[in-house]
């Protein structure tokens, strides 16, 4: 034991430095995006909702729009048919857009917070509220 | 905790019966989403084109080219000036190139050297989606060869497949290129292979191709050749018509009243 002040000292050097990102960004963290729902033609609507429940479209609309792809390009399907009966055009342009028509707020923030990159807009054309 | 043989039997039947009821419960309970085509949808088996170039010639002549600006327009394909990066839907070609087969030292004045409006052919065997390693290239039910540009890897095989040259790379990004943008139909990216749809997204909301609507001459006779009772199938039936390269076993879908 005639080397614990080396080995000891080393360990806590180690220890801090493998450490070194959680301390240092503690209490850091970018706030959560709170993107604004405020489009003229969401305040138009009668009632505020989405193709389907805001919940399942905050966690899950990246396998509908999937599905939705699907559905028009491959299988010539162009109508959804939603959970509560209503029909919508399965469109980025057409439908989505419509209502979401700050691609600023209602993509880019929260993509942009979770560093992912969809790479939609190569080809589907933006809402002119961007530009 | 004793059970009977009789009563075990009973409990597994009963769970039997649950599980065979439980998909009509599930379709009774509603709350299910579905994927349906617009009752407006044109239906077809196999979709087909007539063009009869002497309608076409007399207004060609005047300068019209209202089915290439059209189809320009409805889907955002950009006008590339540089020949050898020039993005093609729908044009022209002399007689010789468009029918080199048909092709000879005597051919009549009135054809010789004329354009020939030349598009996709919506082959009934496609050399294009044959070759195509990522399936992005396909054939829709209705007989329409579509591609699905978010698969496409731009190798360009469909390209030297296609005996039609029916298909445009993208060199660069066509936005650039875009006279007048359509927001509603979205542009291609630089690195895809691009082509003539046939309108697919027209039919399927009950409209005929752009092209077809567009020609003052009524030179495009659209519809479908599975249909005998079809306005193609009775020009097919009843006129001396051509089709492009019949002789590769391709069966293009377009045909020509010379």
């Amino acid at each position: 034991m005639n080397d614990s002040r080396y080995i000891i000292t080393g360990l806590i050097v180690f220890i801090v430095l493998v450490t070194f990102p959680f301390w240092a960004n503690a209490g850091k963290a970018a706030p959560a995006p709170a993107p604004s729902l405020d489009t003229p033609a969401i305040q138009q609507l009668p009632e505020k909702q989405c193709v389907e429940a805001t919940a399942y479209m905050r966690t899950d609309h990246m396998k509908l729009l999937d599905e939705w792809r699907t559905q028009v390009v491959r299988e010539g399907k162009r109508i959804y048919v939603a959970s509560n009966g209503k029909e919508y055009e399965m469109s980025l342009e057409k439908t989505c857009l419509e209502c979401h028509s700050s691609k600023a707020q209602f993509c880019d923030q929260c993509h942009n917070y979770l560093d992912v990159q969809p790479d939609c807009w190569t080809c589907h054309i933006e809402p002119k509220e961007n530009k | 905790m004793e059970t009977s043989r009789r009563n075990f039997l009973k409990a597994g039947g009963a769970c039997l019966l649950g599980l065979t009821i439980w998909p009509a419960v599930k379709g009774f309970a509603g709350n299910s989403t579905e994927y349906i085509t617009s009752s407006k949808a044109l239906t077809g088996e196999k979709w087909g084109l007539v063009i009869d170039m002497k309608k076409c010639w007399p207004k060609y002549q005047e300068g019209c080219r209202e089915c290439f600006l059209a189809c320009q327009r409805a889907h955002n394909i950009p006008d590339v000036t540089n020949k050898e990066e020039e993005i093609k839907w729908i044009w022209t070609e002399p007689y010789e190139n468009a029918f080199p087969e048909q092709e000879h030292e005597y051919i009549a004045a009135s054809i010789k050297g004329k354009p020939f409006i030349v598009l996709c052919n919506h082959c009934e065997n496609p050399p294009c989606v044959r070759v195509c390693p990522t399936k992005a290239t396909f054939k829709r039910r209705d007989g329409i060869v579509m591609m699905d540009y978010h698969r496409c890897i731009g190798c360009r095989y469909c390209m030297a497949a296609c005996p039609y040259g029916a298909r445009s790379f993208n060199f660069s990004d066509p936005r650039p290129f875009i006279k007048e943008v359509n927001p509603e139909f979205p542009t291609r990216e630089k690195g895809v292979v691009e082509k003539c749809n046939f309108c697919a997204e027209r039919i399927d909301t009950g409209l005929p191709p752009a092209c077809v609507e567009a020609c003052p001459a009524g030179a495009l006779v659209f519809g479908d050749l599975d249909d005998p009772n079809s306005e193609v199938r009775k020009i097919l039936a009843s006129r001396y018509t051509i089709q492009r390269k019949p002789e590769l076993g391709t069966h293009p879908c377009i045909y020509y009243l010379v």
